[in-house]
This record gives C-alpha cells, structure tokens and sequence, in this order.
C-alpha cells in the first residue's frame, strides 16, 4: 500500500482526522498524470544501429509462453488465498473457508476465493445422476434433471451471500482478537448468481393452500436442511446453477444450490436435490441450535434470516502496515444490507468524533456488496478508522455497546456492529472495540 | 418538398414514439416472469419419493417405526459418537450435545477452557433445541459424521435415548420408540421466540 503523492494544498478537509473531499482525490490525480506525460518526451538518437534500451526486462525481449485452457492468478499473486478457520480443521465435520476481503476490489469475489463454510464436506456429484424433487403438499410431484433445469429461462443478480456467524469473534471475545480482515470478515462473498426462479418450479408442481414452508434438502453426506418460508421463494429466490459466468463450484453446492437473496448463509443449500412443501417448519439441526440467537433476557430467537446491514473498511484493515508515516491513503471497505441497497456509508478518522460520506461505486445494488472509499491525509498520530453503513430503510449499524445490550454475552450469530481499525503512530493496524 | 418536411418529421417523431411504447410494453411483460409455461419437470409417484422422505417433524410426521434403550445408546455412543464429543458429550471437537449453554457452569468447571478451544461448545444440543425428534432427525441422516446414514432406526432411537438421559430428560432404563419420543419436552422449546412472524411455539 504505497501512499500517493499528491500536492495537499488542493485537498479539503471534510472531517477532523484527515478524511478529505472525496472529489479532490480525483482533481489531484488528473494534474498529475498530465505532468508525467509532459516528462516522458525524450530526445532520439538519430545512430541506425541502436536498439532499443536491452537493460529493459527480460519479458520485454521474449516471446510469452502459453495460455492455458483454463486460467489461473499469476504465480505472484498466489499467496491471495482462502484461509480456512483453526478451530474447525478441515475434516467433514465442520469447516469455514474465509475470503481474503481485504484483498478484494470492486464487488465481485473471484469465484475460487468465495468463502465457504461445509457441514459434512464437499461431496462429489455426477450431474447425469443428480435430480431436483419437489412433493409434500403439492398438486403434482416432481423431479428435474440438469438436460430439463437448463432449458428453463433463468434470471441473474448480484448478491452477497454472508455466514450468520460472520465476524463471530467481535461478537463474544472480551477484548478484541488481534487478527486480520479475513479472518474476522471473510465470511461473506459477492457473486453475481444465475438460475431458475424458484416461483417456476412451486407454480409448476402447484401449490396447495396450506403450503407455507418448504424444507430444502441438499444432497451432500449430512444432507443439509432448511425450512425457509414459501413466500421468500415465490419472490426471489432461485436455483442458482451459475456463478459468475460459470457452472458452480463444488464448495458451492455444484450442480446447484438455492439462493436466497440477502439470508443467512446457511438458508442458502447447497448441492440442492429436494423440496418438501409444507404447512410448519421441521426444525432442523441448525434451526435447532447453531444458527439461533440467543437475546439478552436468555430467549432462544429463531428463524432469524436476514442479514442485517453492515459494513467494514477492508483497506487498511487489521495486521496491515501504512508504509510510511504520514501521508496520503485511500480509505476503502465494502457494504450490504440484506434488506435492500446501501444508501450511505459514513467513515470516520478520528474514533468516531466527526464522520464524512464515503463515495459509493456504481452499482448500488439490493442485497449486494457496495464498494465505498473516501481520501484520508494521515497526520501519523495513532487514531481509530470506523465505517458505519445506513441502508434504503434507514437501518443503521449499531454500536458494538448497542449490538451486544440485545444478545447473551455468548451469542455469536448476526454480528453486524460498527467495526472499528487502530492505527498506531507506527502505521500498524489492528483490530478493537469503538 | 420543403412544405412537406415539418409534416414527416412529426410522422417519425410519432413512429418514434410509438415504437418507445412498444418497447415499454415489451419491457412489461419480460418483468412478469411469472407467466412461462414450464412443464418440464416428469411425473413422480409417492411410493418413488418416499425412501427420500427422511425429515422427521415436531408432529412426529415420518418417525419409523422402532426403539432403542438407554443402555444401548451408551454403548453405540462410546463406540461412535465418544471420540468427538466426549464422555459425557460436552467436550469438542464437534458441539456439545449435554448441559447448559453459556460460558461457564458450576457443574463442569473446565468449560470455558473447553470453549477456548472449541467455540462451538458455547451452546448445546440439551439447552437449545426445541424438539426431540430433530434429535433423532439429524443422527439419522447425517451422524457419525465419518458415516452418515449407517445407523440403523433402532440404533437411531437408541441414540437419541442416550442424549437425552445425558441432559436428564429420560431416565436411565428408559426405552425411547416412535410415541415416547412426542412425550419428551425439552427445556429448549420454552425458551424459544421466533424473528419470522408465522411461527408460535
């Protein structure tokens, strides 16, 4: 993270702490770069047998290798990799990939770093042998091959999908864990999804009238279920056989998986195969216990699906270094409601005394990771960055005094509290509690 | 002709328009994805779903027929289950089965070193869960872990039994089949509230 180096007499303040106006950034940039272009006019040699500067290098004076028939990151990119959490080895009992958020650019998550969370492993399923069944109260019961899935007409969106247990850690450890945005935030990814509206398949079958739930079952070793309510379906919802452009992944439910736009992750099944019409809820394991809140007053809160607004700077974020002290950075994070879109994301510089308006990149969509950033002069003095996120209904994040006043002091899931970064007079960042 | 510009102008202007309003119209309609007549989906009967119906409801809906001991569920747990949640089924790797939720309880003292490792024993399946039958539900189709659907119903029930007796909800030479297991009420139900408005408990 190298600082720019921009004239400061053209920037604004526009909050104590150094956030500046989003506008002079850009101002800046352009004078800049015209500057460089007037510096790059050099004067030629008119000797015919010179070449072309050889001290370039060596890429430059060789013919490139092969392309390959499916691409991968440069091998100087390969240390941006999924992390899987400590306490839940990778074994088929339980496992957490983590994205590396702060990595990440713009609203997409790069479909082999989508995080992943599997509760009895990745299974392995031939598509020719995989069907969708629909039955329970139904006036005909149904399956689906993949040859009769992808000639239905199919609908694309981009959506974050978020794990309930997001940012767990802040939620119930005492003094904040010194670890970084990846393994605080990385469990939740953007994608844009594509598949079937799952009103096709319940008005195909035809609903009954006491058909208020369905129980969706994926096909995997524990298979994995959720009661989700049939009005989330015939809204929008879909059987996603597409991520980004391409069919699933296996660790995301290949050859397909529901989506429920803007739920908990968990409601998402993946490696989806049944979907048993009914008039109440089953009650699940996870429904049971591990995705439940757990309130202050010892009630147990169930059926809690959405993903409430939220929001967390990803650069500069936890264990990352300012270069140099002082000088010019851009502060930038990501978003999401799901509930609907991100109307404004406020940061602040100095621990949350002032606060000014991020920029927000387009597209500002529904239930979608938004991409905001705001320019910052750092005057090398310790301060604390803070983002807070108001969504199109005007839901705020919440303090983390605030979040935690609601939840028993052990209730980890549905953690969406102002995150709050350190920054020490020595540029080091690091986690902690506004 | 010069006199006749002004006019063809307003004819295209017009066409313009109405081409507009066809392309609204359109637009309108692609909205409504609700209209297409899929029918692709092939007939299934009862008798080929049901191997697939395994979700056991809170009503008892799809409980098999069956039964198993308490006795027979300690020695099925100790060979299988004993080894990821401990003796007593409060230890990790995998969740607690037994006792309360929370970080500390007089009744193990060791819990929130447990928890330090293993944070997912800060709940637990006797203090949570609602209904007994999910118990029976979820062994069924997805434990042992290492083995998913090797139990057979009997040993299911048997299972259940043991997990129960932990949480001292069945006593020790109880026997649990397809009716006592409606009978049980777990201390989870009591507690429950729900976010999504259509449920009541």
């Amino acid at each position: 993270m190298k600082p720019t180096n921009v004239r400061s007499k053209s920037l604004l303040p526009v909050a104590k702490g150094g956030l500046l106006d989003r506008r002079s950034f850009m101002l800046s940039g352009l004078a800049f770069s015209s500057s460089l272009a007037v510096s790059h006019a050099v004067a030629s040699d008119k000797i015919s047998t010179s070449k072309i500067d050889q001290s370039l290098p060596t890429w430059m004076k060789t013919p490139g290798g092969s392309d390959t028939e499916y691409g991968l990151p440069s091998k100087y990119e390969q240390h941006i990799k999924r992390n899987v959490a400590e306490h839940t080895p990778e074994t088929s009992i339980f496992s957490i990939w983590h994205t590396p958020i702060e990595n990440q650019r713009g609203i997409i998550t790069p479909n082999g770093l989508h995080f992943s969370v599997n509760h009895n492993g990745v299974p392995d399923i031939d598509p020719q042998k995989h069907k969708l069944m629909i039955h329970g109260l139904v006036d005909k019961p149904l399956t689906f091959d993949m040859e009769s899935l992808l000639r239905y007409p199919m609908v694309s969106a981009i959506n974050f999908l978020e794990c309930a247990g997001n940012t767990a850690p802040n939620a119930v450890s005492l003094t904040p864990l010194d670890q970084t945005c990846q393994k605080l935030f990385g469990q939740v990814s953007g994608a844009e999804w594509s598949g079937i509206p799952l009103k096709y398949i319940l008005q195909e079958a035809g609903l009954k009238p006491a058909a208020k739930w369905v129980i969706v079952e994926g096909a995997d070793g524990g298979s994995h279920s959720r009661s989700i309510p049939v009005s989330k379906l015939l809204d929008d919802a879909i059987v996603a056989l597409y991520q980004n452009g391409e069919r699933l992944r296996p660790s995301q439910g290949y050859p397909m998986r529901l989506f429920v736009p803007g739920w908990e992750g968990n409601a998402n099944v993946k490696w989806l195969h049944r979907l048993e019409v009914t008039d109440k809820p089953a009650f699940t394991k996870d429904e049971s216990g591990l995705y439940s809140d757990i309130l202050d007053d010892g009630k147990i809160q169930r059926f809690s699906f959405h993903m409430d607004v939220k929001s967390v700077i990803t650069r500069p974020s936890g264990k990352q270094v300012l270069p140099e002290k002082k000088g010019f950075y851009e502060i930038s994070g990501l978003a999401w409601s799901g509930f609907g879109k991100i109307k404004q994301v406020e940061v602040s510089a100095d621990g949350g005394k002032t606060w000014a308006h991020a920029h927000l990149d387009q597209p500002v969509l529904s239930k979608s990771l938004t991409r905001f950033h705001i320019p910052w002069q750092w005057n090398g003095n310790s301060t604390m960055l803070l983002s807070r996120a108001t969504d199109e209904f005007g839901r705020v994040q919440p303090t983390r005094a605030h979040w935690r006043d609601k939840y028993a002091s052990y209730s980890f899931n549905h953690y969406n509290a102002i995150q709050a970064w350190n920054v020490s007079s020595d540029g080091v960042l690091e986690n902690t509690y506004a | 002709m010069p006199s006749s510009l002004p006019y063809l102008r307003s004819v295209i202007c017009l066409l313009n328009s109405v081409l507009l309003m066809i392309a609204l119209a359109q637009t309108t309609v692609y909205a409504d994805v609700v209209s297409y007549p899929t029918d692709l989906g092939e007939a299934v009967s009862l008798s080929e779903i049901s191997p697939y119906e395994i979700t056991i409801f809170p009503s008892g809906k799809n409980l098999p027929e069956g039964k198993g001991s308490v006795i027979q569920g300690k020695g099925l747990y100790q060979n299988r289950c004993m080894m990821c949640h401990g003796e007593e089924g409060d230890e990790g790797p995998a969740a607690r089965l037994s006792g309360s939720d929370g970080w500390f309880s007089f009744s193990d003292p060791l819990r929130i070193l447990r928890i330090d490792k293993y944070p997912v024993l800060l709940i637990s399946v006797g203090s949570l869960w609602p209904y007994a039958t999910s118990i029976f539900d979820y062994t069924r189709r997805a434990m042992p872990h290492y083995a998913p659907k090797s139990l057979n119903n009997d040993e299911v029930y048997a299972l259940t039994a043991y997990i129960l007796y932990l949480n001292g909800l069945l006593a020790k030479d109880a026997i649990l089949d397809e009716q006592t297991i409606l009978n049980i009420s777990m201390p989870g139900k009591q507690r429950s509230v729900s976010a999504w408005p259509e449920i009541e408990f």
